[in-house]
């Protein structure tokens, strides 16, 4: 079964702005195949529960879920499940205050030298930064 | 997220009692959905006081709290073009300043009444 991919815009007439909020709109068959979760999606999962642990606090898991849901539509509807944790959990780290954009930045840049520095190609960069 | 029951929390709702969702659009993180905006239903479940995400989603501490109910709505009236059953229903949890008193069904008249279901 392939992906549900919309041929339209099916959150035409809507009534929430949310980009999640598409209960019984017609987005096709829901892909129900399973997958081991990849080592990434794991470390990810793990991140997202120490910051938003009592001790660490970073921030509330529903702000977790209002960047999700502040995604742009084709952003939203092309990035899997951890795609979008990643994302949310760079937005919030940095709208925090822990950490800003540049060190973000250079250490991406860091981490995608040693891997290029073995040999192995690092995709491009998919997640960028809203526009402020 | 939980918070146990705050004794000042007054319950406007109670268990049997008609309510309809407010119509409202909202932003942020809400967790009432879009298809239930305008709908009518009834309160089969308490589940008790949270702190409010919508607030709590901009890291604030989500006060004040707010009631959380199980709402139930028949299937038929929140879509349109329902192929199920007519006694096929959903249930929904809703926040309290999500819901609004809804006049009591007469049972001899349902305002859904829909030919040919």
């Amino acid at each position: 079964m392939s992906p549900a991919k919309p041929r339209n815009n099916p959150r035409d007439g809507a009534d929430g702005p949310g980009v999640h909020d598409v209960g019984g709109l017609d987005f096709g068959p829901i892909d129900r195949t399973e997958h081991d979760p990849a080592l990434w999606e794991k470390r990810v999962d793990a991140m997202l529960n120490l910051l938003v642990s009592p001790r660490k606090a970073a921030f509330k898991l529903d702000a977790h879920r209002r960047v999700i849901e502040a995604y742009r539509a084709q952003d939203y509807d092309r990035t899997e499940y951890y795609e979008k944790w990643v994302r949310s959990i760079r937005n919030l780290v940095v709208e925090q205050g822990i950490v800003s954009r540049a060190e973000v930045d250079a250490r991406v840049a860091e981490v995608a030298a040693q891997i290029e520095a073995t040999g192995r190609r690092v995709a491009p960069g998919r997640v960028p930064w809203d526009k402020p | 997220m939980t918070r146990s029951a705050d004794p000042r929390m007054e319950q406007r709702f109670k268990i049997g009692d008609r309510v309809r969702v407010d119509g409202r659009g909202s932003l942020g993180h809400c967790r009432t959905p879009s298809y239930l905006r305008g709908q009518t239903g009834t309160v089969v479940g308490v589940h008790g006081v949270f702190r409010d995400p919508e607030v709590l989603a901009y890291n604030r501490p989500g006060y004040p709290a707010r009631v959380l109910y199980k709402v139930r709505f028949a299937q038929s009236e929140v879509w349109k073009r329902y192929a199920g059953a007519a006694v096929d229903q959903i249930e929904v949890d809703v926040y309290e300043n999500w819901l609004l008193p809804a006049p009591v069904r007469t049972s001899a008249k349902p305002r859904a009444a829909r030919k040919g279901s």
